[in-house]
């Protein structure tokens, strides 16, 4: 390239502050993980090698698997749950509220818990659900309980109930911009043809918000896939979920470079997820634009 | 409608009329109780946080006994707490200017610049929105501890400006990709450095994004736990002190805290609100 | 007149596109240049290479003797109209003319003098203080211009200075910008698609096709003599067709029509006249270069009709001036001819194959 100098310096200055970042705490750390996932623990430390001992470790140990597969569920029944709830709010808004104005404050309504502290809202449920809890005590004092049921807390609808709390936002998000984003043109020329309202809903509308749907699927599983307070305050035993097991490895067990491997189990489901996402994006894209 | 309609016609009209009128009210109804039931799933935890911190009784149980400012008062006297907030205001602080002196720049390169990697670079920064915190708490964990970096606050403010970087790109480089390219150039053809356009033209346009962004990861920040869980050292921040009381038992001083944080986070959402209301109308 | 730009052999490619390919070109001091062309044959590549917003792949730009080919656009004496204005959102008009003073360092109080004397100038003294979205677009326009030539450039680029207008609005700024260059003296370099404003508009008009300059002249030249079928077809309409020249001869369509050897050169392969040069007779008029078919359409634009004249084995087009509307207009079907003198037909080497 035959770049004058000022330019290219300029290029540098924008550029080298960010690269240098990322490079450094980003890209280096995750190769790090990488490599350290190859390592031996002799307890108490861990040596360099590379062995695939770690990643035996996780298949033949069925504690690590069935950590995995409760993770996926829990996390896939939050998208679930959030998704049943969060699109008919968002169509409520989209469709049924006329006045922008008070669209624009109920969809704020549902943002706003976002700001307020994540374990805050983790915890007051944790407050509500517990043996000596608001909704013991509640059930008992209308007569429905006579003593406290532990059932409410520490398993795994406690946890899916309160994760579905913390993260449904990111659902109502895409698909309300989803939703908003399809012409009414489309919904009245679809109407002229002589569809009903089911049948514009399943034909028209549903299909166009579903690049929302992903989004908003992809973002809530993965935040709920890798949550690990939740668990620790509401889950049990019952509710551990795979960030607690690598916190474990961290902490108490010292075992960093099995830690590591169980990280990067979960970075790789992660990103798979996020790729075929995108993909579906892309594909949407095309499709519609 | 003229009196010599058919009478048939003027018969049943009403009568459809009337049918479709209850039909549309019904299902007004039913969606507002759909909507309405969301909300207080949404909300009922957020009152239940608040109202028990004024409840005198130490239990957080049905019914509430009484009111008072006790726990409050209790706050006040803690310095572990406050020592605390202290900590979590200097790391939200310091970590939401480095992300935004790193972030802008990364959003800008995204957008303006053509440089080798850039793919690689986009997705690398853009990660942490979807990644887990642990996963980014125990990969810098890991380096600092190769490196021989003692654990501080400061190892905290690197671990949330780097996990934040992707909410400032996004926030930064959505606003970017709205501003016409075609003002840089009327800026350089105007005989403005590049330096001049950046201060004089670029950040007045993506003011408000900016600092929305600034507000956002600041909350962020001041809430975050697993990048702090595994980065800090001995020093707590206030997210890491309340997570440990909470794990020795529940107090009507965490539902205090709580309510603190929650009138604190009314008063950011009223001015990001604001700041959106005040961004400037586009120019056609 | 001396040279105020000079491009030797300029290029650019955008990785295995080649949007401007080898161009050389001077433009005098004080001319009205327009670059035209359909979209995608490198006119606004050329322009933005001047204005320094690209590099060129290989080649020189020499403004007023000084080679500018590696220098930023903030230190060439180029400005830049933009085709969507590029008025900066958050400024007053009277701080988006003074902008470029102000970056420059002059002084405040010559800053507002001469803002307002460019405003004045443009019609808009009374706006300084408005800002930009509160104009109509005609008003944007002019804000951008008078941004342009506050700092007295050595030329003013145009980027399709008129696209984003309405029909009735673009005829007036056409009259203004060609006023405003009268006044000012500057050198304007204009880039279009539209060929009407090419005409009206410029002292010169470059043809562009695939990167390449096709034909170079005044307005008129380019009209009358058009270089190749291309440029016949794309400024104003041609009616073209191929044919051989036998014994001072040649076919449209099957039908012979006689050439004037002076004008067209042997080798010729096609032929074209224009619609207005030829006349529309009745069916069963006599006469030499006759072309006889039958009215397939008429197009009706108030003082002149367009009629397609089916041939049998091809169709032409064919200008109708209406000066009495009582004669009225050819029905469909009605058995006409074509009348085209032999000097108003236009021959072709081969088109080639670009």
């Amino acid at each position: 390239m035959t770049l004058p100098l000022p330019l290219r310096v300029r290029k540098a200055l924008v550029l080298s502050p960010p690269l240098i970042w990322v490079v450094l705490f980003m890209f280096v750390p995750y190769t790090i993980l990488f490599v350290f996932s190859f390592w031996q623990q002799q307890y108490p430390t861990f040596t360099p090698a590379l062995q695939l001992g770690n990643y035996q470790t996780l298949i033949s140990d069925p504690q690590y698997l069935r950590t995995l597969l409760r993770t996926i569920k829990i996390a896939a029944l939050v998208s679930l749950f959030s998704l049943l709830l969060a699109y008919p709010y968002a169509y409520f808004l989209v469709h049924k509220v006329r006045r922008p104005a008070l669209r624009q404050t109920l969809y704020m309504a549902v943002v706003a818990p976002l700001w307020v502290s994540y374990l805050l809202r983790a915890y007051t449920w944790k407050t509500i659900l517990g043996t000596e809890g608001i909704l013991n005590s509640f059930l008992i004092s209308t007569g429905i309980l006579t003593e406290p049921s532990p059932i409410f807390l520490y398993n795994q609808t406690s946890m899916v109930v309160t994760l579905t709390y913390v993260f449904i936002p990111f659902m109502v998000m895409p698909i309300y911009a989803a939703l908003e984003k399809i012409p009414r043109n489309l919904l009245e020329a679809s109407a002229d043809l002589g569809m009903g309202r089911t049948a514009t809903f399943l034909k028209v509308t549903l299909p166009l918000s579903l690049t929302g749907v992903v989004a908003g699927f992809t973002m809530t599983f993965c935040l709920a896939f890798g949550d690990f307070i939740a668990a620790y305050l509401v889950g049990g035993p019952d509710g551990m979920m795979i960030s607690n097991v690598i916190a474990t490895q961290f902490g108490a067990s010292l075992n960093w470079p099995l830690g590591s491997a169980l990280a990067l189990v979960m970075l790789v489901i992660v990103l798979a997820i996020i790729s075929v996402s995108d993909r579906f994006e892309r594909l949407g894209k095309g499709a519609f634009a | 409608m003229s009196l010599t309609a058919a009478p048939s016609t003027v018969r049943t009209a009403p009568a459809r009329r009337t049918s479709k009128q209850l039909r549309k009210a019904v299902d007004a109804w039913v969606w507002v109780g759909v909507a309405g039931l969301i909300l207080t799933f949404l909300y009922i935890p957020i009152v239940v946080l608040v109202a028990f911190s004024f409840n005198t009784s130490r239990s957080l149980s049905w019914p509430m006994t009484g009111l008072t400012l006790d726990w409050y008062r209790k706050l006040a006297e803690n310095d572990q707490l406050i020592t605390a907030v202290q900590n979590s205001l200097y790391v939200a602080v310091s970590a939401t200017v480095l992300t935004l002196l790193i972030g802008v720049p990364a959003a800008l390169a995204l957008d303006r610049l053509e440089f080798p990697g850039k793919g690689i670079f986009r997705k690398l920064v853009l990660l942490p929105i979807a990644l887990p915190g642990i996963i980014t708490g125990i990969s810098m964990l890991i380096l600092f501890r190769l490196i021989g970096f003692g654990l501080s606050l400061e190892t905290v403010i690197i671990g949330h400006a780097t996990a934040l970087l992707a909410v400032v790109v996004t926030q930064v480089f959505a606003r970017l990709q709205r501003l016409p390219h075609s003002l840089d150039e009327a800026s350089a053809d105007l005989g403005a450095s590049g330096w001049q356009t950046f201060f004089l033209v670029t950040l007045p346009n993506i003011r408000t994004a900016v600092i929305g962004a600034g507000i956002l990861s600041f909350t962020l920040s001041f809430d975050e736990i697993p990048v702090t869980f595994f980065l800090t050292g001995r020093d707590n921040t206030l997210p890491m002190y309340i997570w440990s009381t909470m794990r020795r038992g529940l107090t009507p001083e965490i539902n205090a805290v709580g309510a603190l944080i929650v009138a604190a986070s009314i008063l950011l959402i009223l001015v990001s609100v604001l700041l959106q209301r005040e961004r400037p109308r586009p120019s056609r | 007149m001396t040279n105020i730009i000079r491009l030797d052999g300029l290029s650019k490619h955008f990785g295995s596109v080649i949007g401007v390919d080898d161009v050389s070109l001077s433009v005098r001091k004080g001319e009205f240049l327009t670059l035209l062309g359909p979209s995608g044959c490198g006119k606004s590549t050329l322009l933005r290479m001047i204005g320094g917003f690209e590099e060129p792949t290989a080649g020189q730009i020499w403004l007023d003797g000084e080679d500018v080919t590696d220098l930023p656009p903030n230190r060439r004496a180029v400005n830049m109209l933009f085709q969507d204005y590029a008025l900066f959102p958050h400024m007053s008009v009277g701080k988006n003319v003074g902008y470029g003073l102000k970056v420059a360092g002059t002084p405040k109080r010559e800053v507002e003098t001469r803002v307002l004397e460019v405003l004045d100038l443009v019609g808009l003294a009374d706006k300084a203080g408005a800002a930009p979205h509160q104009l109509s677009g005609g008003q944007q326009q002019r804000v951008a211009l008078a941004r342009a030539i506050v700092r007295q450039p050595k030329v003013l680029l145009l980027d399709e200075p008129l696209s984003a207008l309405d029909a009735n609005l673009r005829e007036a700024m056409q009259v203004e910008l060609r006023h405003l260059h009268q006044k000012v003296g500057l050198t304007f370099i204009m880039v279009t698609h539209d060929q009407t404003e090419a005409l009206t508009m410029s002292d010169r008009v470059i043809v562009m096709r695939a990167g390449r300059i096709v034909q170079d002249g005044a307005p008129q030249s380019l009209y009358d003599l058009p270089g190749s079928p291309y440029i016949a077809d794309f400024i104003g309409t041609t009616n073209l067709f191929a044919s051989r020249i036998e014994n001072g001869r040649i076919a449209c369509h099957g039908q012979p029509l006689t050439i004037d050897p002076q004008s067209i050169l042997p080798g010729a392969r096609t032929f074209g006249f224009r619609p207005e040069k030829a006349r529309l007779l009745r069916g069963d008029a006599n006469g030499s270069n006759l072309l006889r078919g039958k009215v397939a359409e008429v197009f009706y634009h108030g003082s002149v009709a367009r009629i397609i004249v089916d041939l049998g084995a091809g169709q032409v087009l064919v200008d109708l001036q209406i000066t009495d509307a009582a004669a009225g207009l050819p029905q469909l079907g009605d058995a006409v001819a074509v009348e085209i003198a032999a000097h108003k037909i236009m021959g072709f080497a081969a088109e080639d194959a670009a």
